[in-house]
């Protein structure tokens, strides 16, 4: 066992965990912070992302260990109070999700492609960029709205069916 | 994934340190993006896992005029965001924006993926093509010398890769065909022109790993033009086959990866 100091969401959080304990568990099963998700746990889909040292990562390919040190911001640390995020709120307003399984990574995915590409950012590179994050549902299309929206970057052309 | 031991060395005489101690039963973790999955479906089960983020000796890049020297610790969005790369070698710095999605850039390490020599890893192709060295904390071997089979480099037990040094080319260019489910390439081409002297690194084709088109090179050091490569045929025989392409269809695939990286580096 290993004591590990990570600070969570702004507060700092000590915890004595397994070397092989993945990020994820320790958000998840120690700190109770369920809202960052395991959907393949092979670090394919994206559903575990959250910001170590404001950089997305995939909290089921580390180890706490290794973040310790570290601040770690999740889905749950976002929203000012009661008041969502604009990434958050955009994704409401765009109907960005369906069953919501994917929403935690694919939000905190969009909001480290923000941080790296503001309003600059194009349909291309955000369809590019969320090459790591799996959405079964929504087809992608409203999430890539809803991210385009809140980056205040210029939506994709409409194509008139043929 | 199996317990083990962690450390975490601040300097590469203490990393080596614990290397030494744990023999040959424990494992440098850089970015984890190959080693924790692998650890996880139990392929690999280290007695200890010596961290090698915290090492501030394989920090940094330093680009002089065309040399280009980068940390063996810096990640895959360093290269990738870097405008020093950017501008004496652009080809090198569009490669690495192409490894895995934007979370995987941020821990995946330069180090890690020359390492570990995966037979679709991108960076091989191009510092054999770039005829790049590899330092470690032990010595320099060219890349030619380095990359030695499958999964397989020149690395003895706890050496670490410290750096990797090249020269700028005067016109370079990665190109890759991406399997599109996982992203890897099926086959990537990194093409290199220095005067009249062209060389080419494939990837994710060979069963061997990473290699030299020597007729391509040949061809394109007469002609440097997509043209060139027309007429050669790629042998099928050390051609990895599987559910995503036959040998034929590989083989087939490197001559058209080169000619569209060719093209690239023509418009660089
Ligand atoms: C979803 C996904 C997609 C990916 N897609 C691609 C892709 O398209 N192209 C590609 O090239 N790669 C891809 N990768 C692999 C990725 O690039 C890895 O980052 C890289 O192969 C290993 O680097 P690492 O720093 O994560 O090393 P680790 O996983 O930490 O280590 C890998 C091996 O190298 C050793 N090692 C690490 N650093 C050093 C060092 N400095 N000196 C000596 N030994 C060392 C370790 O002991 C271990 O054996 C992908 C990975 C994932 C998870
Ligand atoms: S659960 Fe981490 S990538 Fe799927
Ligand atoms: S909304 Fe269901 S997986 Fe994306």
């Amino acid at each position: 066992m290993t004591d590990v100091t990570i600070t969570v969401n702004g507060r700092e959080m000590k915890g004595s965990v397994e070397n092989r304990t993945l990020l994820v568990q320790f958000l998840r099963e120690h700190l109770g912070l369920t809202g960052t998700h395991v959907g393949c746990d092979t670090s394919q889909c994206g559903a575990c992302v959250v910001h170590l040292d404001g950089k997305a990562v995939k909290s089921c390919t580390m180890l706490a260990v290794q973040a310790s040190g570290s601040s770690v911001t999740t889905i749950e640390g976002i929203a000012e109070g009661q008041e969502l995020h604009p990434v958050q709120a955009a994704f409401r307003e765009h109907h960005g999700l369906q069953c919501g399984y994917c929403t935690p990574g694919m939000i905190m995915t969009a909001v480290d492609m923000i941080n790296r590409h503001g309003s600059s950012l194009d349909e291309e590179t955000v369809r590019e960029e969320l090459d790591g994050n799996i959405c079964r549902c929504t087809g992608y299309h409203n999430i890539v709205k809803a991210i385009l929206s809140a980056a205040g970057a210029a939506q994709p052309q409409a194509v008139a069916a043929e | 994934m199996y317990e083990t031991k962690y450390h975490r060395p601040v300097s590469l005489p203490q990393a080596a340190k614990f290397a030494a101690d744990h023999g040959d039963e424990g494992k440098y973790l850089a970015g984890g993006m190959t080693l924790i999955p692998t650890m996880k479906q139990r392929l690999a089960a280290p007695e200890a896992l010596i961290d090698l983020r915290h090492v501030p000796g394989l920090k940094g890049i330093k680009v002089e005029g065309k040399s280009i020297v980068i940390g063996g610790g810096m990640t895959h969005s360093d290269v990738a965001m870097s405008d020093e790369i950017k501008s004496v070698c652009p080809g090198f710095a569009d490669l690495a924006g192409l490894i895995g999605d934007p979370a995987v850039r941020h821990m995946g390490t330069v180090g890690g993926s020359v390492a570990n020599f995966d037979p679709a890893a991108d960076y091989p192709a191009a510092l054999l093509a770039l005829g790049a060295t590899i330092r470690t904390n032990q010595r320099e071997i060219a890349a030619d010398d380095f990359f030695v089979g499958l999964f397989e480099t020149a690395l003895e037990d706890g050496e670490i890769v410290t750096k990797i040094a090249f020269e700028a080319p005067d016109a370079c260019a990665y190109e890759k065909f991406r399997n599109p489910a996982s992203r890897y390439a099926m086959c990537g081409v990194f093409v290199a022109r220095r005067g009249g002297d062209v060389k080419v690194g494939v990837t994710g084709a060979g069963s061997e790993g990473a290699f030299h088109w020597s007729e391509a090179e040949q061809a394109l050091s007469s002609n440097f033009a997509p043209e060139a490569v027309d007429g050669l045929t790629m042998p099928q025989d050390n051609m990895m086959s599987d559910i995503h392409g036959s040998s034929a269809y590989r083989a087939n695939l490197v001559k058209v990866v080169t000619k569209r990286a060719v093209k690239k580096a023509l418009g660089h």
